[in-house]
């Protein structure tokens, strides 16, 4: 397992010198190579580290009064607007003699098709020139049209505050060249960044290897650009259905039926016009 | 299903007496036409979507923007038909409507002082973009041409104002039905066909209503008329949203929603029945409208609840995805 492990010197976004590649267009010779997340999740640990990282950097506040949930060694649960890294916990069966430990860390997926940001009526989620998909808060005025429109549940509403929120795959550190936090803190290099070609190649030898080597439930999710996201920014490795981590199996973004729905939504305003002049046709009065 | 699970496709094993349910249990099924017999697994019974952030005011505008939006082209048809009564109620209707619409929209939000962030931009790929855009053209002509008819002044701008509401007024009782359709919540995504059409139905519904109530009897054939085919699209159109729901639409039997809609079935056929019988006698039209309503904006509720009750369960997520995948 470990031959395949890049070394950590050689983590993606290091690579040689990056090639400029428009990600959607638009940015004026400013685009970057699109960069994202592989989450290896058959080599995590589950020390959390990514997510103390992920909130020491971007000073997310805390989620609420520590609890435990009694579920594993996961109390915190799910991604949300405090929580931009979550490590789950699976505790499966096998077979008479023992317990196997799935652990994989969660992250907002920065989808190629992303409903979040196609919904966002005031601009607030936007394109950066990395590919990824960000919230500008001076911008965002809480509407929440974003928190049901992702597939994934990742991005919500902080409540003191009124703004939505959720990872920015460190923008502030991209811009100036450095990793994200959670992946330079991954002890296990379970988190990988670097340039998204590059790390999908990465994750397909990887794939090959574990399958060589008798895991042959490992499998990529979300690395298909044909996907009902087209593909996603932040993808994983798993050795389980997705459900089994919490994932949906087959995320389609909801704004692909837009076209379908806006005609539904005419027909209707047209059937309510013809409503109203046939009630005037059995007389005026 | 892995060979680890403890599913496959036959029934789950018991759990031991007391054990808490592990990641990757059986955690139910959905069954129908829509989503064939599938065993899910979950992570802890955890919901996969998150549940809308929204309250109360979102469902109460959905009413009121249906009331303004069905009321104008109601008031519009009246003026040019030449029944000045029945257009004075209408305009009045789907002026007061927007009016309590905007606050309702603007108290929604995380941060209401930007409200008018909304109008940054006009984006045909968020519902909400552009029923801004249409609550902020539509809501202001409205307001204009009851103000201009009411105090005699700029009459050739008032009318013209009239046209624009009336015209508007359509897409913007339907637009929300498309508003709660582009999300991940299954209950309302997969009913996007329908739920312009449930909308359209209730606001027709309550704008005559209204209309009933406000309007003498000699007047108000047109609003009467409006009532019982509303009512009747509403009712239709609801009864064809649950049945493409299939097991999905579970949520419109159960719990609140449940409730909310067999109420709302209940009050709007009533209501319906008793305008159509009542004629002209206006305490039985006016209660008839009354039920009406209460009917619409049962509707509305019981849409809004079941979106939640929806996301809160992540079979209503995997199971139809599930079912994609095997297909």
């Amino acid at each position: 397992m470990k031959a395949d492990l890049p070394s950590p010197t050689d983590r993606g976004g290091r690579h040689g010198p990056p090639e400029p590649r428009t990600f959607g267009g638009g940015y004026d010779g400013q685009a970057r190579p699109r960069m994202g997340f592989f989450t290896d999740t058959s080599v995590c640990i589950g020390c959390k580290a990514c997510e103390v990282a992920c909130k020491e950097w971007n000073l997310v506040p805390q989620d609420g009064p520590l609890t435990l949930s009694a579920n594993s060694y996961d109390n915190t649960m799910a991604l949300g607007a405090n929580t931009w890294r979550h490590v789950a916990f699976v505790e499966q069966r096998r077979g008479e003699d023992g317990l196997r430990w799935l652990m994989s860390s969660d992250v907002c997926k920065h989808c190629s098709s992303a409903a979040c940001l196609e919904v966002c009526p005031t601009g607030a989620l936007f394109r950066t020139e990395f590919g990824t998909v960000v919230v500008q808060p001076d911008v965002c005025n809480g509407c929440g049209y974003c928190v049901p429109a992702c597939p994934f549940g990742v991005i919500d509403r902080r409540e003191e505050d009124g703004r939505a929120f959720k990872c920015t795959l460190c923008y502030d550190r991209l811009r100036d060249g450095l990793e994200p936090a959670c992946a330079t803190a991954c002890p296990t290099d379970s988190i990988q960044f670097g340039e998204l070609d590059e790390l999908r190649a990465r994750a397909e030898r990887r794939v090959a290897t574990l399958h060589d080597a008798g895991v042959g439930e490992a499998r990529l999710y979300l690395e298909d650009e044909a996907d009902g996201i087209g593909g996603a920014g932040a993808f994983f490795l798993l050795l389980d259905e997705p459900e089994v981590y919490g994932l949906p199996p087959d995320p389609v973004s909801t704004t692909r039926d837009l076209p379908t729905l806006w005609r539904a939504a005419a027909i209707a305003a047209g059937t309510l016009a013809a409503a109203v002049a046939g009630a005037f046709l059995g007389g005026r009065r | 299903m892995s060979r680890n699970g403890p599913a496959g496709s036959g029934p789950a094993p018991r759990r031991p007496e007391g054990s808490r349910k592990p990641g990757g249990a059986p955690g139910g099924q959905v069954r129908g036409s829509m989503v064939p017999e599938a065993e899910f697994r979950s992570y802890y019974g955890r919901p996969i979507i998150k549940e809308p952030v929204w309250t109360w005011e979102v469902p109460w505008y959905f009413f009121a923007g249906g009331l303004a939006g069905a009321s104008a082209p109601l008031g519009l048809a009246a003026r040019l038909s030449g029944n000045d009564r029945l257009a004075r109620s209408a305009w009045a209707v789907s002026a007061a409507g927007v009016t309590v619409g905007v606050p309702l929209l603007a108290s929604d939000l995380g941060r209401p002082e930007r409200f008018l962030n909304m109008l940054r931009l006009f984006k045909v790929t968020s519902p909400l973009s552009v029923g801004s855009w249409l609550l902020a053209t539509m809501g202001p002509a409205a307001v204009g041409g009851v103000v201009s008819d009411r105090f005699g002044i700029f009459p050739r701008l008032g009318r013209t104002a009239e046209v624009v509401a009336g015209v508007l007024g359509p897409a913007l009782a339907t637009y929300t039905g498309t508003l709660v359709a582009d999300t991940a919540v299954p209950v309302w995504h997969e009913a996007g066909r329908e739920l312009p059409f449930v909308f359209a139905g209730s606001a027709a519904a309550s704008a005559g209503a209204a209309a009933v109530l406000l309007t003498p009897a000699a007047d108000a054939g047109p609003a009467r008329r409006l009532a019982v085919t509303g009512a009747a699209l509403e009712l239709g159109a609801a009864q064809a949203m649950e049945r493409r729901l299939g097991e999905l639409g579970e949520p419109y039997h159960q719990g609140p929603a449940g409730r909310l809609a067999r109420l709302a079935k209940a009050c709007t056929a009533a209501g319906a029945g008793l305008v159509a019988l009542g004629g002209r006698r206006r305490a039985v039209a006016g209660a008839g409208a009354a039920l009406v309503l209460a009917g619409s904006a049962c509707e509305r509720w019981a849409v809004y609840k079941a979106g939640f009750q929806s996301a809160r369960d992540p079979k209503y997520v995997v199971g139809p995805q599930r079912a994609r995948l095997q297909r």
